[in-house]
């Protein structure tokens, strides 16, 4: 408080400069116009007529994507190339998140770097390496990805970084075979899911109605947060999702104690879960890319998880509305209103160079998001680019993923935990909602995470 | 860092990372030789001196660098919060606030962190004894036995694995199915259900898990102190063997008369050093659920405040308590070794 005050002070008496170095403290700050100032509005949008300009420069990513998905990366990056002459050199590390800032402490950014958590581009921002995106690519991300996408991308106001890839997490995979040999049908709405939950635990003994499984290494529980978020955008909206993602509203307020108790009463109830694997408690263990694989073993019939499980599938598994697998829409309390929890990643620039800016600029386009749908010959990308033709990406569950990512009415909402501080959002949100599955109460479990919310 | 140099190395970059390394050994062997040239210049009492600051010195001045002053950096760290490591990083936007003993706080009130000094604990009692134990224990038994080298290859062997590897091989150990009426593919598990009980998930719940990671680190560790107190005993001269003998000394006395006291030094060094490592090892931890099932110590409670939820201020709380828990320890060791000079 005493901060924001000083702040006020300062900018009555004008010293607009000022405000730049100590805007610092506050992650909660409005406005920077001193920041927003400094956008660069030189047009990059033509980066091919930059040839005489750029050719010989090279331009290093950092990324989290790395083999065998990398490949598709490169490839899409071949037209840019082509046309400039700028060398793109692609570094791909699993350990991205955590040596990122320890690269910015230590000197060695790289010119551009993929960051899927809008928390980690306000941990780079706070740097002070990051820079804001040119005019042009703000204009692209204002033509093609809107303001939602905008604001992720940004921080106190000022867009750092466009969006690139994208996934839709508000999915549940089932098998089209199985359900149409036992009359199942799609629910459309959370009372529908509910009842078709304890009637497939009525007919079938040998099975579940539902697997999950939230192991992931260091990452484990992050399954159960993805739930959790997903639940509590459909039974208290949006706006109290921002709330809550926010800080504005406790962690253990009782809007998400309401979420909580629907997560559990699927995900903790022993005759629900967990196909194929046994006890409730065996979700803790069981990592996430074998969470749904009793599906195909009729052991299991529902499996909640993103567009991106398409990729775990066997070799030969049809993933198609008529095939082995398929993903319908995670119902929401009724069927007027359809909001969906995803992800992506941001592209954020840390030096300050004509080769860069048009670099990014080529990555915010719908060129590249076209290009990059073409190279990715298995499938299993996807953006919310407007710009992207649907009909470039190969694999159905793509298609279905852009078109809800393209349209206009949908109401979309980025992963929470991707949003929060990391020692909730990587911290006691993943290993509370672990010990939650494994038995601990709803209440504990939501006072444990509210207690660790950082104090600033 | 490591990880990350190790994934971008190219061809071309590997050639001129083998000429930097060329070049420095080379750039280290001039300065030795010329620190050797000029020590010899000096005769006498200063000589003496001179010498003894030119070999010295360069040791000490690369301890205050590459140990001190990171050691000094991160006590400070200790008492500031912030998400970044280094406070003396030029431009942050946010600087870490002073904030007195509040990360020793949190060491008592984070959820999950009491029981990961809990379970610190457990290792820290229960890896050096058992390893030791199980050691000594093996030294003692194939002592002058027939195939002696072929059964202590056999139980040095783990100490060749990394720790992460062993890990791995004893998750296939551990793996548990806990569908009902399926195949048990774990090994520990396989037999179990071969003799009718019921199939146990052995590192999926706390407290049970940890005495399950523990037996990792012990069948790694036991070969280490199989073989310093193997080499112990052989040490023991035969005079006293046979002296006792004579005076009708046999099996256990002899063992608890003889054999202990005479290696007692080894033993203790043995204890310390499985001790120091085990306050440091996280790899056990960190491979098999990353500390997330309640299941966690120190060393992986630093690197994971440290780097992966960005608590620096916590993770270097951390840090200190593993040092001053190991203190007593070297303390306790290098009090021994003058007992012995």
């Amino acid at each position: 408080m005493a901060l924001n005050h000083k702040r006020k002070v300062m900018a009555a008496a004008g010293i607009a400069a000022l405000s730049l170095t100590t805007a610092a403290c506050g992650s909660s700050s409005t406005n920077d116009p001193a920041a927003q100032a400094s956008a660069d509005t030189t047009d990059y949008s033509d980066w091919c007529s930059m040839k005489s300009e750029l050719t010989g420069k090279t331009v290093s990513i950092y990324t989290s994507i790395v083999t065998p998905e990398d490949a598709s990366h490169k490839a899409s990056y071949k037209a840019f190339e082509d046309c400039t002459g700028v060398k793109i050199n692609y570094e791909g590390d699993k350990d991205f998140e955590k040596n990122l800032p320890q690269r910015a402490q230590s000197g060695n950014l790289p010119d551009v770097a993929f960051i899927p958590q809008p928390g980690l581009l306000q941990t780079m921002v706070d740097t002070g390496k990051a820079i804001p995106a040119s005019k042009t690519v703000g204009d692209e991300v204002d033509k093609y990805f809107g303001a939602d996408w905008r604001k992720y991308g940004s921080v106190d106001g000022t867009l750092y970084a466009a969006p690139l890839g994208a996934n839709v997490k508000s999915f549940v995979w089932y098998s089209p075979k199985t359900f149409k040999a036992k009359g199942y049908t799609v629910p459309t709405t959370w009372d529908e899911l509910m009842s078709l939950t304890a009637k497939i635990a009525a007919d079938d003994p040998g099975a579940k109605p539902w697997c999950a499984g939230f192991g992931s290494g260091v990452a484990t529980g992050w399954v159960g947060t993805d739930w959790v978020e997903d639940v509590l955008l459909r039974t208290a909206g949006p706006e109290v999702y921002d709330q809550w993602v926010n800080h504005e509203i406790k962690f253990n307020d009782p809007k998400v104690a309401d979420a909580l108790a629907k997560v559990g009463a699927i995900l903790k109830d022993p005759k629900y879960t967990n196909g194929g694997f046994g006890a409730p408690s065996t979700i803790a263990t069981t990592t996430f890319q074998d969470g749904g694989q009793p599906i195909l073993k009729n052991k299991c019939y529902m499996h909640r998880q993103a567009s991106f499980y398409a990729s775990n599938w066997p070799k030969g598994t049809k993933v198609a509305e008529d095939g082995d697998v398929w993903a319908f829409y995670l119902p929401s309390v009724d069927a007027s209103s359809k909001p969906f929890l995803g992800g992506g990643e941001f592209v954020a620039t840390f030096r300050d160079a004509p080769e860069v800016k048009a670099f990014a600029a080529f990555l915010a386009s719908p060129d590249w998001a076209n290009a990059k749908a073409k190279a990715t010959t298995n499938g299993g990308w996807v953006s919310a680019n407007k710009g992207l033709d649907v009909k470039n990406l190969v694999s159905p569950i793509d298609q279905k993923s852009a078109e809800i990512l393209q349209d206009p009415k949908a109401v979309f909402r980025f992963d929470g935990s991707d949003m929060m501080p990391s020692a909730v959002g990587a911290g006691t949100f993943w290993s509370q909602m672990t010990n939650w599955v494994k038995g601990q109460d709803d209440k504990t479990t939501l006072d444990n995470i509210e207690q660790s919310w950082p104090a600033n | 860092m490591f990880a990350t140099s190790v994934a971008t190395i190219t061809a071309a970059g590997t050639a001129s990372k083998l000429g930097t390394m060329v070049l420095g050994l080379a750039v280290f062997a001039v300065v030795f030789v010329g620190i050797l040239l000029f020590a010899s210049l000096f005769k006498g009492r200063v000589g003496e001196k001179v010498q003894a600051v030119a070999f010295v010195g360069p040791t000490l001045l690369f301890i205050s660098i590459a140990l001190i002053y990171p050691a000094i950096l991160t006590i400070r760290r200790a008492f500031y919060d912030g998400k970044f490591f280094d406070l003396n990083f030029g431009s942050l936007r946010s600087r870490g606030k002073f904030v007195g003993f509040e990360n020793f706080q949190l060491l008592w009130t984070t959820p999950g962190l009491p029981e990961v000094f809990r379970n610190t604990v457990f290792w820290v009692v229960l890896v050096p004894f058992l390893a030791t134990a199980f050691g000594l224990l093996y030294a003692t038994l194939i002592d002058r036995a027939r195939g002696e080298a072929a059964a202590k290859a056999l139980i040095f062997l783990p100490m060749a694995i990394s720790m992460v590897g062993a890990t791995l091989i004893w998750k296939f150990v551990y793996f548990y199915n806990g569908d009902p009426g399926s195949n048990q593919t774990g090994l520990l598990n396989a037999i179990i259900t071969k003799l009718g009980m019921d199939p146990v998930d052995f590192v999926g719940n706390a407290p049970g898990n940890t005495f399950a990671l523990i037996a990792i680190m012990i069948w790694i560790q036991a070969g280490f102190a199989m073989t310093v107190l193997s080499a112990a005993i052989k040490a023991i001269p035969d005079e006293i063997i046979e002296a006792a003998k004579l005076d009708g000394v046999s099996g256990l006395k002899m063992f608890r008369f003889v054999t202990l006291p005479s290696i007692r030094s080894s033993v203790i060094v043995v204890l310390t050093t499985i001790a120091i490592a085990t306050l440091k090892a996280f790899d056990i931890v960190q491979a098999s659920s990353g500390g997330k099932l309640g299941d966690s110590v120190l060393a992986n409670e630093f690197y994971n405040r440290s780097f992966v939820t960005q608590q620096p201020g916590l993770g270097a709380a951390i840090a200190i308590v593993i040092f001053l828990l190991v203190m007593p320890i070297i303390v306790f060791n290098v009090i021994q070794f003058r007992k012995d000079a």
